[in-house]
């Protein structure tokens, strides 16, 4: 269970707003480009800081203001993947995988097994040797996915997870996706433009406007607000 | 009415052919300015090579104050670009990725260096770590003297090769996108981990180029050396003092070092275009 408030001045407006997810949950936040949605991911995995607030994953405080606790991103254990995938380009696929797991100081040989079973489950195990500078959209995106859930982590935050994949493999990356967020159960935030991301990927839906919350809900229920400009060219 | 296109036509082939003709003359003026300043700075060169016999600069090869000078100026310029990275790395990558009071001044001073006389980094090396400099008198009384000795190459070394190093480092370290390493924090690694493991590597390229051009500068190094550092052979008489030193008795060693000095800068030249070329 994640619960988010926060406060951070951007450039042009006050970002303000709540949220949370529920274990097992599948959060889509949608939104005009700049309204903030990829600075929510960057606030909840720490690669930013707010101004205040209280940021709490499970019973764990992951920021507070008020009693001064900024747990730094290396420390809180969130997969966040980023829209460019940002995929060590002078590593090879194994080693991207295996990162974060070195840095945990794990036994070589548990490195190993644990990299060969994600790289197997991911359909990707004969692209291990491979230096990421030579892989397609979506074998990028199936390697940032396995470099995030080898570490089990406890939040997924997937920031366009499949705007760079070509349109013809996107349905099918889609139904892979949504399967491995049902399987693995964790919790996740998914910030997406596409409207069939928001309503097959989404259990719930956020739409945020200039920083703040305008509508959460199910999907078909926020979907349903057309009087709302953005709702209404959203579905189009 | 059938004249007037055929005049235009005739008009138009004219301009073309003034283009052509006014196109030509600057070539040829661009080409004349080439040669010449190509030649300007390879006869020079080329000169070293024609004027000792292969048999001379072998002979001269063997001679002790060669020797010396030879396995002076390796040791101490790999020394001092040994610190330079060891002290820079870190320097720039800081002042790369964090905003703090007083970064532009410590950018300010890192590339003072360049910009200075190599004698006035003599005199001032000296007036800080002399005898009776403004550190050394302290040292001194340790026991410890700087001036005049191998220590002294080395510093005065560091001294003028470390902008090239820092410089080229910096710029390096801001050219990794920084997406990588809020990626490898996520991916729990330590702000240390990051540097070693994601932000270095990405960097590499420009960080050896760095240290070669360091190295080159250091190996090259005069003004600040003869006045800081003396000319004595076997401790401080590095390969350039020994050219300046044998071109007044024995001209085929000066002749012979200034031959190997050149070979080194070609080698350094072709190792940093081969490895400003690679990239991922």
């Amino acid at each position: 269970m994640l619960a988010f408030r926060a406060v951070r001045q951007l450039r042009d407006f006050v970002l303000d707003l709540a949220l949370s997810v529920r274990p097992g949950e599948t959060l889509v936040l949608i939104g005009e480009n700049g309204a903030g949605k990829s600075t929510v991911l960057n606030l909840i995995s720490g690669i930013l800081t707010p101004d205040e607030g209280e940021i709490t994953l499970g019973d764990k405080i992951l920021f507070s203001s008020e009693e001064r606790i900024n747990v730094p991103p290396e420390s809180r254990n969130i997969g966040h993947l980023f829209q460019s995938y940002a995929l060590f380009p002078h590593m090879t696929v194994a080693e991207n995988v295996a990162f974060g797991l070195r840095c945990r100081r794990l036994p070589e040989p548990e490195i190993k097994r644990a990299v060969a079973e994600q790289l197997a489950v991911m359909k990707i195990s004969e692209l291990a040797d491979i230096n990421v500078g030579r892989l397609s959209g979506g074998q990028r995106q199936r390697v940032a996915l396995a470099r995030a859930l080898v570490l089990e982590p406890d939040l997924l935050l997937l920031d366009e997870p499949l705007a760079a994949v070509d349109m013809r493999a996107q349905s099918a990356m889609r139904r892979e996706l949504r399967e491995r967020i049902r399987e693995t159960g964790i919790p996740c935030i998914i910030v997406t433009h596409n409207l069939r991301d928001a309503v097959e990927l989404g259990d719930r839906l956020c739409l945020i406007e200039d920083g703040r919350l305008f509508a959460d809900g199910r999907p078909e229920e926020v979907l349903g607000m057309r009087e709302n400009g953005f709702i209404a060219s959203f579905v189009g | 009415m059938d004249s007037t296109p055929s005049r235009q036509g005739r008009e138009v082939f004219r301009h073309a052919g003034r283009v052509r003709f006014s196109r030509g003359v600057l070539t040829l003026f661009v080409a004349a300015f080439l040669v010449l300043f190509t030649l300007f700075v390879t006869l020079p060169v080329v000169s070293l090579f024609l004027r000792i016999s292969p048999e001379a600069f072998f002979r001269s090869l063997a001679e002790p104050v060669v020797i010396d000078a030879l396995s002076l100026s390796l040791t101490t310029a790999t020394a001092s670009t040994a610190i330079v990275v060891l002290f820079g790395t870190p320097l720039a990558l800081v002042n790369a990725r964090h905003e703090y009071p007083g970064r532009a001044l410590v950018d300010t001073l890192t590339d003072l260096p360049i910009v200075l006389p190599p004698a006035v980094a003599g005199i001032a090396l000296l007036m800080a770590f002399g005898r009776r400099g403004v550190v050394g008198q302290y040292l001194n009384e340790f026991g410890i003297s700087i001036a005049f000795t191998t220590v002294a190459v080395i510093l005065a070394q560091v001294f003028v090769a470390s902008p090239f190093y820092i410089r080229q480092a910096r710029a390096s370290f801001e050219a990794v996108d920084r997406i990588y390493e809020d990626a490898a924090r996520t991916l729990g690694a330590s702000p240390p981990t990051v540097a070693i493991r994601v932000t270095i590597p990405l960097a590499w390229g420009g960080l050896v180029s760095g240290a070669i051009l360091s190295f080159a500068r250091a190996l090259g190094e005069f003004g600040a050396t003869i006045m800081f550092a003396g000319n004595f052979q076997g401790r401080t008489r590095t390969m350039p003092l020994a050219i300046y030193t044998t071109m007044q008795g024995d001209l085929d060693a000066a002749i012979s070092l200034a031959i190997i000095l050149v070979m080194i800068s070609f080698v350094v030249i072709a190792a940093v275009k081969v490895i400003t070329r690679r990239k991922f």
